[in-house]
């Protein structure tokens, strides 16, 4: 199988704290990913270096064969763990902000997906409230016909009803082409729609199993099995 | 008929127990074809992979019968599906004996439950 994110070694310090360490990961075109582990156990560091928002202290990263750069920009649509939306503006100035800078965006999904969560595009960001913030920002990552998206906490502010419209398109807008790496700590929600799990812990893969392995070894969700493992 | 998963078991074999129900009760009738692995996925909200393997897993039962252009189908074959429904049939059963004794009833009362249970009398058309 193709390999879309390949990292071998990667470690990052800050000073003396060890955020990633010797992370080995090989994830296959076409697949979705969640990528779990307790809060401080790496998974942003590791979100943010595939973005080229950190440099790794040592190790090796490849994003379709490239170095994180203006080359797996194109190709990498990133929901980072903070908005960075400029507040004053409005949800369709967004749009069109995005439709400039990205080649691959589509501006009919955008709307499309607007429609649907009832927001309205001549609203300004500031007047929005925080969970409705996160659907726009979601759905402008996910109207880019990336090849590898990466959604830090996608679904954290957002009320139930609209994570299943999320999820679904999540799943409407899946190809073999392009992975989906989603890092949440809202697991049994997620479950159903991932093919493997990373289990990440202080910096480094502890598992990587598919769901249904999960199951069947341990006869229990993946929930269940995290709450056991990363047990306080 | 709703995609109703638990949480405790794999995904694959659920949705293979949801089809087979639905093979039975003839929602997909005989000969009939089935909508694509997408749409399934996005019906049953999983992952496309999973709903892949439980349906290459029917295929293999011999419940689907794959046609390379043309999609997926249904078994014409009724004997297969007699089969299958005498299975599930029997599992259904063992549960329920399984929980009655558990109930701590006798095979007689249980008979004697079966018997006067208004829901199969209201099944037969003999009204109490």
């Amino acid at each position: 199988m193709e390999t879309i994110l390949k990292c071998s070694n990667l470690s990052k310090n800050f000073g003396n704290i060890t955020a990633l360490n010797n992370l080995d990961l090989d994830i296959p075109r076409g697949k979705i990913i969640g990528l779990l582990g307790p809060n401080a156990s790496g998974k942003s560091t590791f979100l943010k270096i595939c973005n080229e928002l950190l440099t790794p202290t040592s190790g090796d990263i490849f994003i379709s064969g490239y170095h994180p750069g203006i080359e797996t920009k194109k190709i990498v649509s990133y929901l980072p763990e903070r908005t960075y939306l400029n507040d004053w503006m409005k949800v369709s100035d967004i749009v069109d902000f995005f439709n400039d800078f990205y080649s691959n965006f589509n501006k009919e999904k955008a709307y499309d997906m607007l429609l649907k969560l009832k927001i309205n595009p001549s609203d300004r960001l500031k007047t929005l409230s925080k969970g409705t913030k996160e659907k726009v920002q979601l759905i402008l990552v996910m109207s880019r016909d990336a090849e590898l998206y990466l959604l830090d906490e996608p679904i954290g502010g957002v009320d139930p009803a609209a994570r299943d419209y999320i999820l679904d398109t999540i799943l409407s807008n899946y190809n073999e082409n392009a992975t989906i790496i989603i890092s949440t700590h809202l697991i049994s929600d997620i479950e159903k729609i991932l093919d493997y799990i990373v289990f990440i812990k202080d910096g480094s893969v502890v598992f990587t199993k598919s769901v249904d392995e999960i199951r069947e070894e341990h006869g229990k969700s993946v929930d269940s099995l995290f709450r056991e493992v990363f047990k306080c | 008929m709703s995609w109703k998963l638990q949480s405790d078991r794999p995904i694959y074999s659920q949705l293979m127990e949801l089809i087979e129900l639905k093979i039975c009760s003839g929602f997909y009738p005989p000969g009939s074809k089935i909508p694509s692995v997408r749409e399934l996925a996005q019906e049953a909200s999983v992952n496309p992979n999973t709903m892949q393997r439980a349906l290459s897993t029917l295929e293999s039962d011999g419940l689907l019968i794959s046609n390379r252009t043309s999609g997926r189908f249904v078994t014409n074959d009724e004997s297969e599906i007699l089969k299958l429904k005498k299975k599930l049939a029997e599992k259904n059963v063992a549960e329920f004996l399984q929980m009655m004794s558990k109930l701590g009833f006798t095979k007689d009362e249980i008979q004697n439950a079966i018997s006067k249970s208004y829901i199969w009398e209201d099944n037969n058309g003999n009204n109490t």
